[in-house]
């Protein structure tokens, strides 16, 4: 009973910051947004009995790939501020 | 606007067919054939592995895992070829002060990151974890560093020194496991112990260090890439 | 709980399927993927789910002759496990694709690039 509440609240919280990343106009917040899907995906994956999944779901998509996409934003605001 | 109603149209025909999957699945009771083969009691003593997933991808699907480190290792030379502008001269960029707090705090977290993805990868074959966990942890500890020192050079004939040998390794244990047992990664070619101690399950640990070391260096190599263009023109 | 996370990826998919199709922005487009590879990894490891199953680990509470009755599938998850690496060097990848169109032509706006319509 208390899985079938867990799996509610973070499915909630999983669709809502997915539709904030794509629909929210300033890109560092959707880039948050993005990551915060893969962390309670994470935990979702643990919820489901996977808990190798969930450690490479956490370390990966939620810690390089938020880094990758932050530094390839800085690149682009540096770039635009040096002309 | 003919645009956005075709749109429209394509998701709600996506919509509908997912419709038909979500309503023809009545959940699982029993295991299929193929894992009920994989969790049987004889096979499990055959392999000797306690994480039966590690199993699964290092022995029974060892070839899709080859497939994998491939796709990899094409991806971090394509970042390397493209990532490369007019060349500036080597003046530092003008970054701001690190804070001592990050400064301080990675001195002490850094050790501890790589210890960890280190154990991690050793322990594939008992806990959860693996070669590509450690591998991701030993990158995340690389990216702490070059975030509190963003200047710092890291040293990439190492890494690409390391990535080779270990790409090199897998492929070699590998091929000795046609040679010396039954197929292409067969971990029987060493003793296998008791099940559940560390030096069990044959070639496991082994090959799954190869596959860690090679992920944590490519990881590092992409995101030095990634660090080093900042200064560029 | 099963139906719940399966429904939860199909929804990840459509939202970044509409992401993709109709965001103008470069960056947006890349992070559209990125929703779309995370759903369908959760739908593939709800499949793998048996009811009242447990980890695929084999230790004190699970031992290896009662194994193949209380364990959940393992084969979706090591597919799940190749899938999620393999994502990230796709993202990586159009990430620098995207950093090479912006120095060309100096705006992410996917409208500017007409070189190849016809």
């Amino acid at each position: 009973m208390i899985y079938l509440i867990l799996t509610l609240i973070l499915s909630l919280v999983m669709l809502v910051g997915a539709v904030m990343a794509i629909h929210h106009p300033k890109l560092s917040v959707a880039v948050i947004a993005a990551g915060s899907v893969s962390l309670f995906a994470s935990v979702l994956f643990l919820v489901l009995a996977a808990p190798d999944v969930a450690m490479t779901e956490a370390a990966i998509g939620s810690g390089l790939s938020t880094i990758i996409f932050f530094y390839v934003l800085n690149k682009i605001k540096r770039e635009n501020d040096t002309q | 606007m003919i645009r956005n109603s075709l749109i429209i149209v394509l998701l709600a025909g996506l919509a509908a067919i997912f419709y038909g999957l979500f309503s023809n699945y009545h959940g699982t009771e029993k295991p299929n054939q193929l894992a009920s083969y994989y969790t049987a009691e004889e096979n499990i003593n055959a392999v000797n592995s306690a994480n039966l997933v590690t199993a699964v991808v290092v022995t029974y699907r060892g070839f899709d895992t080859l497939g994998e480190v491939t796709i990899l290792f094409i991806t971090a030379s394509i970042v390397g070829f493209f990532m490369k502008g007019k060349v500036k001269p080597k003046e530092q960029r003008a970054v701001r002060e690190t804070s001592e707090i990050l400064a301080t705090a990675t001195k002490v977290l850094v050790p501890v990151f790589i210890m960890f993805g280190i154990y991690i990868m050793i322990n594939g074959h008992l806990t959860p974890g693996g070669g590509f966990q450690g591998g991701a942890v030993i990158a995340s500890s690389v990216v702490l560093l070059l975030l509190s020192n963003p200047n710092m050079k890291i040293n990439r004939t190492l890494f690409t020194v390391l990535e080779s040998i270990s790409g090199v390794g897998f492929v070699v244990v590998g091929i000795i496991g046609i040679i010396l047992a039954g197929g292409f990664l067969d971990n029987r070619i060493m003793e296998m112990g008791k099940l559940g101690s560390l030096l069990s399950a044959g070639a496991i640990p082994i090959i799954y260090s190869f596959i860690g070391l090679k992920v944590g260096s490519e990881l590092s190599n992409l995101l030095g890439d990634f660090n080093e263009v900042q200064n560029e023109i | 709980m099963e139906y719940i996370s399966l429904a939860t990826g199909f929804l990840l998919v459509l939202i970044g399927i509409w992401g993709i199709l109709t965001r103008k922005n470069l960056i947006k487009i890349i992070l559209g993927f990125t929703i779309f590879d995370t759903g369908l990894n959760v739908i593939l490891v709800s499949i793998a789910y048996i009811k009242g199953g447990t980890a695929p680990i084999i230790d004190s509470t699970v031992s290896a002759a009662d194994a193949s009755s209380r364990v959940v599938d393992p084969v979706p998850q090591a597919l799940v496990l190749t899938a999620i690496v393999i994502g990230l060097g796709v993202t990586a990848l159009m990430l620098t694709y995207a950093l090479k169109l912006y120095r060309s032509k100096q705006t992410l706006d996917i409208d500017q690039f007409k070189d190849l319509k016809w």
